[in-house]
């Protein structure tokens, strides 16, 4: 019974890794998973999530597999040898310290290019669009005609953000209220958005589509509906619709009025 | 008391000299004072922390249906909720937003600050440090009868917030301004806010008296014999997370008292100029909404390590007694908590890579992150060692130290993802944040909790809590826990966020409702397993087996003390002649050689020749 009673935590602790990797080998099959990627750096992002991914992985399973075996072995009902008296191991606690060491600082210096390039390499060129938190709405404001953010022409939306691909946006960020964080799932970009701040973001599409906009920071109670939608398109269709709109809002004010 | 009496040597072995539980008192002290001074106000370290362990336990119950509430409106967002659905709900029996946002906040704010923090250093802490290091009390008492009532005006206004106008704190249990500041942004940002922020100040108040006892005591009062480095490593976590403490604290409680004027009087420290909130009155501001993130995780970057490294040292002990094992590699131990204490000063700012913070500064401490994470490495290492070769003796305490080993393998590789910038930008504020930290506090330090509680009853309450039980208690929260936050991880691969009321409105996350209400019956299963645990608990204080001196053959000076031990510890003056860790001394009949036993040439030679 003992025995046996050993055998069962050790396979109970055997079936962490089991488990773990059955887990995540079978999310993809049901969509739970990362979702489509449209961007230009997400490949990059998602490659060091999957290198980590890897890397942890094979760690995980060895560390958990050899808890396992240690537990079935070494089981008091269970071991004849006598209990190895140790205190530890010099050459064992540098082999475990540099080795990790090596690792992480590889690892450590292998991602910097890329976040370099999404956060730090901003491109030189006029915002494209500016994306004001407010609860619970993301608001919009394009330049005009004049191409220029903060004169009468500009063109106010929102929640409907229009983005044209295969070229660098840049986005001015800012927050009217409360912290919120703009989170474009599909475009592996998030950024908070502060009041009192100006932040820039940028990145470039690569495929025409409709996407989530969410807001990953908490905002209040109505956080949970912050929601936006992105519209990648040509630029064609792009520039189509943000006459439509403009035209739109026109036929809305008093023509020649400034408000 | 003196040097001299140092008779018995096998203490454990002797008949049970119990000392009477209470220290004499005049005779002339009424019974009321006497219970007062006896129970309510003692002095007694060993009371304080049962004071300590009672009232966090209550909490933990508090804070796991806070959270079965959170997980309900996650699972089926807008349904009514089961039975206590009626009390809150202002029509039927479904929760608003406002409401689940208070939830999730006090949820994390009673588990952070009124469970895990005063649950390891207030209760374990009290209770083992005067024990483990052989002194008769704390260096001062008084101090430390403060530190646990200065816990209730915390419990009060923490527990009074629920019942104001507008709810509890609402903005997170991170109170980032002006989500936080700001009077108009929420419904919980009236009064609850305010009472939330009086509750962490007198948190950190008490946590302050209790550290500075803690590193006094333990450079001060230690047994004869008893060096620095032959402290068990409970003592040495204990130590570290109490200097962490001292250093780190004073900067929450000024950042507290900040962000209440902010509130209060209208300073504008973390407000930036002309903030409109809701339609209200522009501010005037003229502060930093980051500034406030900065000071806040100044302090609570390392508090992670306050909720994580005395339960590494007491599950460090557990493991040793139970394979029969010295601990492997003692001083890299002790060099990584230290470590892990440096570090994790400068390491901060992981929790800001996507504030706006300069993105060139998201490098350093993305380094530095990296770096935090090998004396954890280390250490799992080194607990692995220690059960190679061993004998291990699955008791219920074992049982849950050796998952706090495997579960904490998922929560620190988990980090390294977070740590990863470019990673983060995708996984900040997902359900995968919520996994990492879940598999650091819940399936590590209460798990490991849980195991000192089962390896300590015995000298709290002279009696041992029941195996079988026990190890069915371990069972279902070992099977429920990894069902609630292991798939956390998939979930945030998605991006799910966190801190939602509904996401299913998003197409990116519609789909995952039914893997939302798998985890919410694992969640049930977990909190309704905890009654098994509740009755053992108090079944056992009352009625389980009397335990001995030292019911599982360890070796450090707790268990030379009558169990429970009275006023005053010890019945004779512990010596320490060697660590802590020498179990199964080639030469040595018994299989473990406490600390207080006499020196002995078989294991001095046998020490000499492993080492």
């Amino acid at each position: 019974m003992k025995r046996v009673a050993g055998l069962f935590w050790s396979l109970l602790f055997l079936a962490v890794p089991v488990l773990g990797v059955i887990t995540f080998a079978v999310a993809p099959a049901y969509d739970i998973w990362l979702p489509k990627d449209v961007s230009e750096h997400g490949a990059a992002v998602d490659g060091l999530f999957y290198f980590i991914l890897w890397l942890t992985g094979v760690v995980f399973i060895v560390t958990e597999i050899v808890l396992f075996w240690f537990m079935w072995k070494y089981d008091a009902n269970n071991t004849k040898t006598d209990v190895k008296y140790r205190h530890g191991s010099h050459a064992l606690e540098v082999v475990w310290t540099i080795i990790p060491a090596g690792v992480l600082l590889f690892l450590a210096i292998y991602q910097m290019n890329t976040w370099a390039d999404v956060k730090m390499r901003r491109p030189n060129m006029a915002p494209t669009v500016e994306v004001i938190g407010r609860q619970f709405e993301w608001r919009l404001r394009y330049p005009g005609r004049d191409g220029v953010l903060g004169t009468p022409d500009d063109l106010h939306l929102v929640n409907d953000l229009h983005l044209p691909i295969d070229e660098d946006i840049l986005i001015q960020l800012k927050s009217m209220d409360v912290l919120h964080s703009f989170f474009l799932p599909n475009v592996r970009i998030k950024q908070d958005a502060v009041p009192g701040m100006k932040i820039p973001v940028w990145f470039k599409a690569r495929e025409t589509g409709v996407f989530d906009i969410v807001c990953a920071e908490l905002c209040g109670w109505g956080h949970y509906k912050m929601k936006g939608r992105v519209t990648f398109e040509s630029r064609e269709l792009f520039e189509e619709w943000l006459e439509v709109k403009y035209q739109e809002q026109e036929a809305t004010q008093e023509s020649g009025k400034k408000i | 008391m003196s040097t001299a009496d140092t008779k018995p040597t096998s203490v454990q072995d002797s008949p049970q000299k119990q000392e009477p539980l209470v220290h004499a008192q005049p005779s002339t002290a009424s019974k009321l004072s006497t219970f007062l001074s006896t129970y309510v106000f003692s002095k007694d370290h060993k009371v304080i922390g049962l004071q300590f362990l009672f009232s966090t336990l209550l909490w933990f119950l508090i804070g796991g249906l806070l959270a079965l509430a959170v997980r309900w409106q996650v699972a089926w967002p807008w349904s009514d909720v089961p039975v206590v659905g009626k009390l809150f709900a202002q029509q039927g029996g479904q929760m608003s937003p406002e409401f689940y946002t208070m939830l999730f906040t006090m949820h994390a704010t009673v588990m952070i600050f009124l469970v895990i923090i005063p649950i390891l250093a207030g209760a374990f802490g009290n209770f083992l440090i005067p024990l483990m290091i052989g002194a008769d009390d704390m260096a001062f008492p008084t101090l430390n009868m403060l530190s646990y009532w200065f816990m209730w005006p915390a419990f009060i206004a923490f527990g009074a917030s629920f019942f104001v106008e507008g709810g509890a704190a609402s903005s997170g249990w991170t109170s980032y301004p002006t989500l936080a500041t700001n009077v108009n942004s929420s419904p919980g940002a009236g009064w609850g806010q305010t009472l939330w922020l009086i509750g962490l100040t007198f948190v950190g108040v008490s946590s302050m008296l209790g550290s500075v006892n803690y590193m006094t005591t333990i450079i001060l009062m230690r047994a004869p014999g008893m060096t620095m480095f032959r402290l068990p490593m409970t003592i040495w976590a204990m130590f570290i997370t109490a200097v962490l403490q001292a250093f780190a604290l004073p900067v929450l409680t000024a950042a507290g008292f900040m962000q209440l004027a902010d509130r209060t009087i209208g300073t504008g420290f973390f407000t930036p100029e002309g903030n409109i909130v809701n339609n209200a009155v522009a501010t005037a501001g003229g502060g930093q909404p980051l500034l406030w993130q900065h000071l806040f995780w100044f302090y609570s970057h390392p508090a992670v390590y306050i909720m994580i490294l005395p339960a590494m040292g007491m599950v460090s002990d557990i493991l040793t007694c139970f394979a029969r094992k010295p601990l492997f590699g003692y001083r890299p131990m002790v060099y990584s908590v230290a470590g892990i204490a440096g570090l994790g000063f400068i390491v901060w700012g992981h929790h800001m890579f996507m504030s706006g913070m300069n993105p060139a500064l998201g490098v350093t401490f993305m380094v530095s992150t990296m770096m935090i994470a090998l004396p954890s490495a280390v250490k799992t290492f080194n607990w692995l060692g220690t059960i190679w070769g061993g004998k291990i003796q699955f008791t219920t305490s074992m049982l849950f130290a050796l998952s706090f080993v495997s579960m904490f393998i998922i929560g620190g590789l988990s980090g390294i993802f977070m740590a990863a910038t470019p990673v983060d930008i995708f996984i900040h504020d997902t359900y995968f944040i919520v996994a990492h930290f879940h598999y650091v506090l819940f399936a590590g330090t209460a798990m490991g909790v849980w195991a000192a509680i089962y390896f300590w009853f015995p000298k709290m309450f002279g009696r041992t809590m029941n195996e079988f039980w026990g190890k069915v208690h371990f069972f279902l929260t070992f099977i429920f826990l990894n069902g609630t936050f292991f798939t956390m991880h998939i979930l945030g691969a998605v991006g799910f966020p966190r801190r939602l009321a509904d996401a299913y409105h998003y197409e990116t996350f519609h789909h995952l409702q039914p893997l939302n209400a798998f985890m919410t019956y694992c969640a049930i299963g977990m909190v309704a397993t905890q009654i098994i645990f509740a009755v053992n608990f108090f079944w056992s204080m009352f009625y389980g087996p009397i335990a001995g001196r030292n019911p599982w053959n360890s070796n450090t000076l707790e268990w030379t003390a009558p169990s429970p031990p009275g006023h005053g510890n010890f019945d004779f003056q512990p010596i320490v002649h060697r660590g802590p860790y020498e179990y199964s001394v080639p030469g040595i009949e018994s299989d473990h050689l406490m600390q207080t036993d006499p020196p002995n040439s078989a294991a001095t030679a046998a020490a000499a020749a492993a080492h």
